[in-house]
């Protein structure tokens, strides 16, 4: 099938098709229509949200086995994990809510810090093979329904219900979820997905035309 | 540039949703599959104002028992009492804590109500055929899209509140039947969203000559 210029695009939002200038390290593109940045240029768009992301996945851990937080009233103690709240709920008959809690909490902040681990690990000696297109897919499905950050503050909102009633004191697991949130949002900020289409192999069996280095931006003749 | 330029699918380009590549298929109506990623090429999202009405319309009456049915039940020594969400709020804000009070009002009140009426009117004026606002329409588009997420914040409160407090026969918190109810309208108001097409705001035209939104 006959494709355009890697350098011509069309506008997600309002499907304009336009050429994108080469853009200088850490530069963006907007739209020339409805202004939505379409282009980006991150300077160093695989070493960096690749340190972030191995980070990510280490506090990642840290959070899901340490306790969010404890509880203690006349005697007695209690702790729980962020995977604690899913069970507790499926163990009360709310299994539909205990699955959406555990997908939004674990399995996609999860899912996505794997997959965006072995997508950057694979493009680092492009061309990477075509089942990094598919990783990378699946890791932008996962991204809205990773929600790290509505669950901190969901947890420091029952932390201040729950102190009405009893006791309460923070452990490392908030922390941790503190810090998670902050590193996905670098990898997120330092991350451009359109780098890495320009690293993988097609889909057609061709390899990724032109320097692999040159940013998508720089384009390509098609 | 002229603003009422058309979008690459009128001139037969296809934009691949995954990769962004441009690509031009012989048969424009058959577009196959993205040379590069793969990914199965698709002009407008296929059937995305009934997808959107459909999940629209499930969210707005599963809305109804989401706020009349309880989402926590409290037993403390023997005697229970039932929260829904707008009791959780008043009972923040009795409690002195108006700032989360008013978090949790926007987060499971104002945002679900808001995402509702807000694609509800994007596809009413999408199926008129309207030209008119497209640079707010596509950022009111933007907006439900980037805080839509923040909804499911009392799901996860509820979640970690039941966890916590089970000091049976002391003190302990049931899930109450609404929380279920109330997690589904934050997905399918969620999957609302993803179904609609933004693209659909611009096909016929815009008005907005040389404006800049």
């Amino acid at each position: 099938m006959r494709h355009l210029a890697l350098d011509t695009m069309a506008c997600p939002d309002c499907d304009l098709p336009q050429t994108i200038p080469p853009l200088p390290p850490g530069g963006s593109a907007r739209c020339a229509r409805c202004h939505e940045t379409i282009a980006r240029n991150p300077s160093d768009p695989i070493e960096r949200p690749l340190a972030l992301t191995v980070a990510a996945a280490i506090v990642f851990f840290v959070a899901n086995t340490m306790p969010l937080m404890g509880l203690s009233a006349v005697g007695r103690e209690a702790t729980t994990t962020i995977i604690g709240g899913a069970h507790q709920m499926w163990l009360e008959g709310s299994e539909l809510t205990a699955l959406a809690v555990g997908f939004c909490a674990v399995i996609a902040p999860g899912g996505y810090i794997a997959f965006m681990l072995t997508v950057l690990l694979a493009v680092r000696h492009p061309p990477a093979p075509r089942w990094v297109a598919d990783l990378l897919r699946f890791a932008a499905f996962m991204q809205p329904w990773s929600m790290n950050e509505v669950m901190l503050l969901g947890i420091l909102v029952a932390l201040i219900k729950i102190s009405q009633l009893a006791e309460v004191v923070p452990g490392i697991g908030i922390y941790s979820v503190g810090v998670l949130v902050l590193l996905l949002a670098a990898v997120a900020a330092t991350f451009d997905r359109h780098v890495v289409w320009t690293r993988v192999e097609w889909a057609d069996g061709t390899l990724p035309p032109g320097d692999p280095d040159t940013p998508l931006a720089a384009g390509v003749p098609g | 540039m002229t603003a009422d330029v058309l979008g690459a699918a009128s001139a037969g380009l296809v934009s691949c949703t995954a990769c962004r590549l441009l690509s031009q298929p012989a048969v424009a109506a058959e577009p196959g599959y993205c040379p590069r990623c793969g990914a199965e090429l698709v002009a407008r999202h296929p059937r995305s104002i009934e997808y959107t009405w459909a999940l629209v319309i499930a969210a707005a009456i599963l809305y109804i028992p989401a706020n009349a049915l309880p989402v926590l039940t409290t037993t403390t020594l023997g005697s229970e009492e039932s929260d829904t969400i707008i009791s959780g709020v008043i009972f923040l804000y009795q409690t002195g804590s108006w700032f989360l009070a008013l978090i949790v009002l926007v987060a499971s009140v104002m945002i679900p109500l808001g995402k509702l009426v807000a694609l509800s009117y994007l596809c009413i004026s999408v199926q008129r055929g309207s030209v008119k606002n497209n640079h707010d329409r596509t950022r009111l588009y933007r907006l439900v899209e980037l805080i839509g997420r923040w909804s499911m914040l009392d799901v996860f409160v509820d979640a970690f509140i039941v966890a916590l407090v089970q000091l049976k026969p002391l003190m302990s918190v049931e899930p109450g039947s609404g929380v279920v109810y109330f997690m589904a309208v934050v997905v399918l108001t969620m999957l609302a969203a993803q179904s609609f097409d933004p693209r659909l705001i611009w096909d016929h035209g815009s008005d907005a000559r040389g404006r800049h939104g």
